[in-house]
């Protein structure tokens, strides 16, 4: 064999080496951070934990229902708020990409991007929890939801983009209208990539604090009432953390172990429901 | 004498200030097969889309002269009535994904919200994929999904879909160029079968497919109608020179 070709296949060798270290260096970090969370929180958790109240300070034990409770509610009122909005508004995206609407709203999408999540927080502070006097959980889900909102508007336009014409032109040769057309034929054949959009959504949400400080505030007790301030397991892994109690440092990684495990349970199911309903075409 | 169900005199066609379609005149028989023929950019599909308006749905696409339809202004019709009247068929077979077989062919009744009980539900699916010649080959397989059928089976299923809604018109885009050459016999002969209750335009490339099932031919060439007469006419006896060197195959 000809000895460029032999360094041209020992080249290719190397280039995949090369990727293969790149892979590992990239996952190594992510792996130590699941084996510190889950070695820390593991000890935590106990059923205890995961049904009793805090204790006051300086009592050991006690758990973080309140927390969890908190948590659940505001994430799930914060997508119920978001997706209706987000899908729609992907929708007119989609649909009439070259109106000055359509242009501005898609530039505001991407600036509302990057906002830092403390500016939303103070923003929901004053537009909610002012007028409305109190802390409040619905507070706290309306800042969530409004950092879920570029994500769900993004991957709706996309999605809803790679739907072929034809699709559309079928239904609208049947004389249905624009409207019918896009509930009926164009939503229910992209809902993969929209369900998908909505679950990244929510795993990018799920685990903020700075937006809750000032909205969600906290509470010692499980509150349902979204008017009402409300706890949750960011918050309350941020206030346990810089405590000096070593008995909270303990239960702030069994806190964080459980959010954890409730972003997976959301992020599988929509895995599930994704293929469950995904559309071969 | 037939009677004629679809008419245009000066009709003309535009994609901004592209004028596609020139001063086009032409009577459509009832209960014919009229095939549309001419090479590429000669305006036929154009001319298809307008018949139920789709064209008019292309940002910055117009119309203008007169099309009746059994004597009523198309264009002064609700688009969407108009279009419930009118079945097309594309030229790549598009079953809706998401839907099963039976309900692809029921999909003009989903889509406009027209509800009807379960056994007429099931009789209009029978009859209809029975008229598309493919209630054989699917009577067992009606909540499958229709993308799972073959393209030839698909196509066909587009055609019932378009038959479900009972229209007095199929408008045929070319329906066969994405087919095998048995798929594409099976949707010929079908063709020429649902002749006996529908009115029906084809468009084609083939002039062999123009010649095999329509009874009216039509040749377009540069956006005008060159030439519209009896198929074995045009075939045999072209009057126009172009429509000749078009079919001898000196262009196209």
């Amino acid at each position: 064999m000809d000895k460029s070709l032999q360094w041209r296949i020992l080249k290719d060798k190397l280039f995949v080496v090369f990727l293969f270290l790149f892979v590992v260096l990239t996952a190594v970090p992510l792996f130590l951070i699941l084996y510190y969370i889950v070695s820390n929180g593991i000890a935590a958790i106990n059923w205890d934990f995961l049904t009793q109240l805090p204790k006051p300070v300086g009592e050991v034990g006690g758990g973080v229902i309140n927390a969890i409770v908190g948590t659940l509610i505001l994430i799930v009122t914060a997508t119920l708020i978001a997706t209706p909005l987000g899908v729609l508004a992907g929708v007119y995206l989609s649909e009439y990409p070259k109106t000055k609407l359509a242009r501005t709203a898609g530039l505001f999408v991407e600036i509302l991007q990057g906002i830092p999540s403390i500016v939303i927080g103070i923003v929901a502070y004053v537009w909610l929890v002012e007028p409305i006097g109190n802390f409040s959980a619905l507070s706290g889900s309306a800042a969530l939801a409004i950092m879920m909102l570029p994500v769900i508007v993004r991957t709706t336009e996309e999605t809803l983009k790679l739907i072929p014409n034809t699709l559309k032109e079928a239904a609208l040769a049947m004389g249905t209208s624009h409207s019918r057309t896009i509930f009926r034929v164009i939503i229910p054949n992209s809902l993969s990539g929209i369900v998908t959009g909505i679950s990244l959504a929510l795993a990018r949400i799920a685990g903020e604090t700075a937006p809750l400080l000032f909205t969600a505030f906290g509470n010692p007790f499980i509150n349902v009432n979204l008017l009402q301030p409300t706890h949750s397991l960011p918050l309350l892994i941020f206030n346990y953390a810089t405590s000096p109690y070593e008995d909270w440092h303990r239960q702030g990684w069994g806190a964080s172990l459980v959010l954890i495990v409730i972003i997976l349970c959301f992020s599988v199911s929509s895995k599930i429901f994704i293929k469950r309903w995904t559309v071969q075409s | 004498m037939d009677s004629t169900i679809l008419s245009t005199t000066g009709f003309n066609a535009f994609f901004s200030d592209n004028h596609v379609l020139k001063n086009i005149a032409i009577n459509i028989p009832k209960n014919r097969i009229v095939a549309m023929m001419g090479p590429s950019g000669c305006g036929k599909t154009t001319f298809l889309r307008c018949i139920n308006r789709m064209h008019e749905l292309t940002p910055n696409a117009h119309s203008s002269g007169e099309m009746r339809l059994e004597g009523q202004d198309v264009y002064a019709m609700n688009s969407m009535m108009l279009r419930r009247r009118i079945g097309m068929v594309f030229q790549r077979p598009n079953p809706f994904p998401n839907m099963s077989i039976s309900e692809n062919v029921f999909a003009g009744y989903l889509l406009n919200g027209i509800k009807l009980p379960k056994p007429e539900r099931h009789e209009i699916v029978e009859t209809s994929l029975r008229k598309a010649a493919l209630w054989d080959e699917v009577k067992d397989s009606l909540n499958k999904k229709g993308t799972f059928l073959s393209g030839g089976q698909q196509q066909r299923l587009c055609i019932a879909r378009a038959i479900a809604m009972k229209p007095e018109m199929i408008l045929l885009d070319e329906p066969t160029s994405a087919l095998d050459p048995i798929s594409t016999s099976k949707v010929e002969e079908l063709v020429v079968e649902l002749k006996a209750n529908y009115t029906i335009v084809i468009v084609t490339h083939n002039m062999q497919q123009a010649a095999r099932v329509s009874d009216m031919s039509a040749f377009f060439y540069l956006g005008e109608l060159i030439e519209y007469d009896n198929t074995d006419q045009i075939f045999t006896n072209p009057k126009d020179r172009r429509t000749q060197n078009y079919i001898t195959g000196r262009f196209g």
